[in-house]
């Protein structure tokens, strides 16, 4: 360690004030603190001692929370490859082949919004933001297995530029950076991200006979439009292959057909529960945001005016990508409800929205995007009746 | 039956090194110094005294020409050494090498029922001439009283809840007679009440049996001690009011005015921090010198002096001079090093309010910590939310004043409680920020705008 302490110290010169490379000096630093936590003490006034976070352990744990579901995203891109093709492979070749076609997305995301943030660093003479961190990890973790690369490298600089940078970096952000990722994918090139083709990755290889690629909302929604039973619908989906794939319990545990990290409800909930027990996501922006998404199931399902909506309301959160839009997109701090109670209503609407969009709206089979990202706009609103409240309360205590 | 306020919020700051409950064996200081910049709000300071000049206790050395009523004395007796001026001539000390034996000016001496009867405007002029004026803090704003002002009430906390604070039972021991002459005096100069917020905790409060006084007890964590946070529940400022708080030692100094006719800065404070060999208590005066109790007192050589508590105190040379207001120093290592990795490690020596990856603190909830002063990360835009609510027992929302305070919104400042607040109330804030905020410089920032436009 002291080698490589000696080394930084030895270059530092270069990048300071007056040095060669001086314009370099944040990526520099970005370089120095990663490595090293500095040495800068606290100021002489104000508070001498400092809590132990800082914002690049919160962000490295957020990112931590999101490994259970990209581990499991790699292994059922290669599962359900081998399914649809019908072959079978051991746990390892299913791994190895969804790590072929994941690790590159992951490493392009990196790659492109890393590059946007050091250029920004440089140009805006600010340090590098460590909420990239996530944004890199969420974004793969959004898209299908078989978008192409570029796409991906496409969507994160258009992200990080519009939706962050722009506005001056993390913490002054309006939009969730990863959903706008993915909004920009849905409207610029809806053929790589919506249909049937796209979830299941096949290579050169053609489908067994009988195998769909359709996600278990399309089935759904298929459902309502012929009206026959949803559930019925759901379990036949595939019967050749995989016995009752779109059964609760097999949409719980995520062996079916969606983006890389969405699938599996039960990854989202470790994440979750890592996530809450850390206290870096607010526990009442994930407990209203499924408690709106049921509340609103249970309403389409009393009205059943279709065989989808007539679908019993516990699917609604197994299927889509609902649960993981809940758990690390609605939950971003910086672009969801800063206030108490305002948190509530914004989790609550955010479910409520996702179930009216994915039921009622036919051009959007999953809602959790555009949910997301609409109340993203409405979060200040939100937070501005909230503080008003405050406001009010002081106001009407004086007399003057 | 007193009133009882429950706080939730906060967080005690669990340090090594409290004060034993002992009067330690320390050299009396020699030197003491006044230092104008204590004075928060002071304007235009104007000594009274050159170099020396030889001074007793109560001797005036000091006014803010901006408030030429209130008189700043000699805390001890002995000759003046030294005017210190800094950068633009700004006046940085007055220091007084005391002369051993203290030589009191005399004031004249109040018998309880005189003080009971004494006009305000007598009252005022004793407590503004002799020097125990300063010790009556305004707020809104944190700053000296205006004598000319007359508040809403009154308000005293009686203990203080900062990390290694010192034990207003153990300091104020065997004085409860002058705390309620001082008291006396006190309900002379507001048309209100006197409030005097007492810790549930501690039932064997040596304020307890204080009269003519309302008495809220407070339980909770760290601000629960804060005359702020205190006012807050009995009795909230709002915009256009004044109240004025002070310190039970203040009150004893008062009642000392009074009854025995002098100006006794004498104070016994706390000498903590887990770099102090031996922490305990010491006899002394206000602006003492802190080199008897650093030198010879000290664990290792790389250390930070605190004048005050880890929250809220200054740092201070290991010669350096005690604040007015304080009552504890704090010796804490100097935390400038290096750290590999040191945002991610696994740490269960580091204190934090957070159970973010890898801090394990929150398994030991009793545990004690030797926080050093390193600043433990770099400052970043505002990404967390949440969290300064936790720490705050108030109604307000500190993320958003502090915004305010940054776009200077004076009417957001207003509505969403500047007034409420000084810097000591928001200082577990800067401790728990994520984002490393100067939360302090900041409120402090806010009011001045707020004050002065």
């Amino acid at each position: 360690m002291k080698l490589l302490r000696d080394l930084l110290d030895k270059q530092k010169p270069l990048f300071q004030k007056g040095g060669k490379l001086e314009a370099l000096y944040y990526l520099y630093e970005a370089g120095e603190t990663f490595m090293f936590s500095p040495n800068h003490t606290t100021a002489i006034k104000g508070a001498q001692v400092k809590d132990a976070i800082d914002l690049k352990r919160m962000m490295i744990t957020v990112v931590i929370a999101m490994i259970p579901c990209l581990l499991f995203g790699i292994y059922n891109t290669g599962h359900l490859h081998f399914m649809a093709v019908g072959e079978t492979a051991s746990f390892g070749d299913k791994f190895v082949l969804g790590l072929t076609l994941v690790l590159p997305i992951v490493l392009v995301a990196y790659t492109a919004g890393g590059i946007v943030e050091a250029v920004f660093a440089v140009v805006r003479k600010h340090p590098i933001n460590e909420g990239f961190l996530v944004t890199g990890m969420l974004i793969p973790l959004v898209v299908p297995a078989t978008t192409p690369l570029w796409q991906v490298a496409l969507a994160t600089v258009f992200a990080v530029v519009i939706a962050k940078e722009v506005f001056g970096g993390t913490g002054m952000n309006i939009l969730n950076v990863a959903m706008t990722a993915r909004a920009f994918l849905y409207f610029a090139y809806p053929a790589q991200i919506s249909g049937d083709q796209v979830w299941t990755y096949l290579g050169d290889k053609m489908p067994v006979d009988g195998f769909s690629g359709a996600t278990a909302l399309a089935v759904a929604y298929q459902s309502g439009q012929e009206g026959v039973n949803a559930v019925t619908n759901l379990s036949s989906q595939n019967a050749a292959l995989m016995d009752n794939m779109f059964g609760f319990q097999n949409m719980f545990m995520g062996f079916i057909p969606g983006s890389i990290g969405e699938t599996s409800t039960l990854m989202v909930l470790i994440g979750a529960a890592i996530l809450l027990f850390t206290g870096v996501a607010s526990w009442k922006i994930i407990v209203s945001g499924f408690a709106g998404a049921y509340i609103m199931a249970v309403v389409m399902q009393l009205l059943a005016v279709n065989e989808f909506m007539a679908m019993p309301a516990h699917y609604h959160l197994v299927m889509g990508g609902v649960a993981f839009g809940i758990v690390f997109m609605a939950t971003d701090p910086v672009s969801g409800s800063q206030t108490e109670s305002g948190k509530w209503i914004y989790g609550l609407l955010i479910g409520v929205l996702t179930i009216i969009i994915r039921v009622t709206n036919p051009a959007y089979p999953e809602g959790i995007m555009l949910a997301v990202l609409f109340m993203n706009v409405f979060a200040p609103l939100i937070d501005f009746y909230v503080v008003k409240a405050n406001k009010k309360r002081r106001l009407q205590r004086a007399t003057v | 039956m007193s009133k009882q306020v429950k706080l939730k919020k906060g967080f005690d700051i669990r340090l090594i090194g409290k004060a034993e409950k002992k009067v330690g064996d320390y050299q009396p200081a020699k030197t003491f110094a006044i230092k104008p910049t204590d004075f928060i709000g002071m304007q235009r300071p104007k000594v009274l005294v050159k170099e020396g000049d030889t001074v007793k206790a109560g001797t005036p050395i000091l006014i803010d020409k901006k408030l030429e009523k209130v008189i700043y004395t000699a805390p001890v007796s002995g000759e003046i050494v030294e005017i210190k001026r800094g950068e633009k001539r700004k006046l940085l000390e007055i220091k007084i090498l005391a002369d051993g034996e203290i030589n009191f000016e005399n004031f004249e001496k109040f018998t309880s029922s005189e003080i009971k009867s004494a006009s305000r405007e007598t009252i005022i002029d004793r407590l503004t001439t002799s020097g125990v004026w300063p010790q009556i803090i305004q707020r809104p704003y944190g700053v000296v009283a205006n004598p000319e002002d007359s508040p809403r009430d009154i308000f005293i906390s009686g203990f203080d809840t900062h990390p290694l604070a010192p034990d207003y039972n153990f300091t104020l021991k065997g004085q409860s007679n002058y705390f309620q002459a001082g008291i006396d005096a006190l309900k002379k100069l507001t048309k209100g009440k006197v409030y005097l917020g007492l810790s549930s905790d501690d039932k064997s409060a040596e304020l307890a049996s204080i009269q003519g006084i309302e008495t809220t007890n407070f339980s909770g964590p760290h601000p629960s001690g804060n005359v702020g946070v205190q006012i807050h529940h009995v009795a909230p400022i709002n915009k256009g009011e004044i109240l004025w708080t002070i310190n039970p030692y203040g009150v004893v100094q008062i009642g000392k005015l009074f009854i025995n006719g002098i100006y006794d800065a004498s104070k016994l404070i706390a000498v903590s921090g887990s770099e102090a060999k031996n922490p305990s208590y010491a006899q002394t005066y206000i602006g003492s010198c802190v080199d008897s109790y650093v030198t010879g007192n000290i664990k290792s050589s790389n250390i930070r002096v605190i004048s005050g508590n880890v929250l809220t105190g200054d740092k201070i040379n290991n010669d350096g001079y005690l604040g007015f207001y304080q009552h504890q120093i704090t010796i804490i290592p100097e935390g400038d090093y290096y750290e590999f990795l040191g945002w991610m490690k696994p740490t269960a020596d580091k204190l934090s309010f957070h159970k973010a990856l890898g801090l394990l603190s929150f398994l030991f909830p009793k545990k004690e910590y030797a926080l050093d002063s390193n600043g433990r990360g770099e400052p970043r835009a505002f990404v967390q939310t949440g969290v300064f609510e936790q720490v705050t027992p108030m109604d307000i929302y500190p993320v958003y004043l502090l915004k305010a305070i940054m776009a200077e919104d004076f009417d957001d400042m207003e509505e969403l409680g500047i007034y409420e607040v000084i810097e000591e109330d928001l200082a577990l804030c800067e401790f728990v920020d994520v984002s490393k905020h100067p939360v302090q410089q900041l409120v402090r920032k806010g009011i001045e705008l707020i004050q002065y436009g």
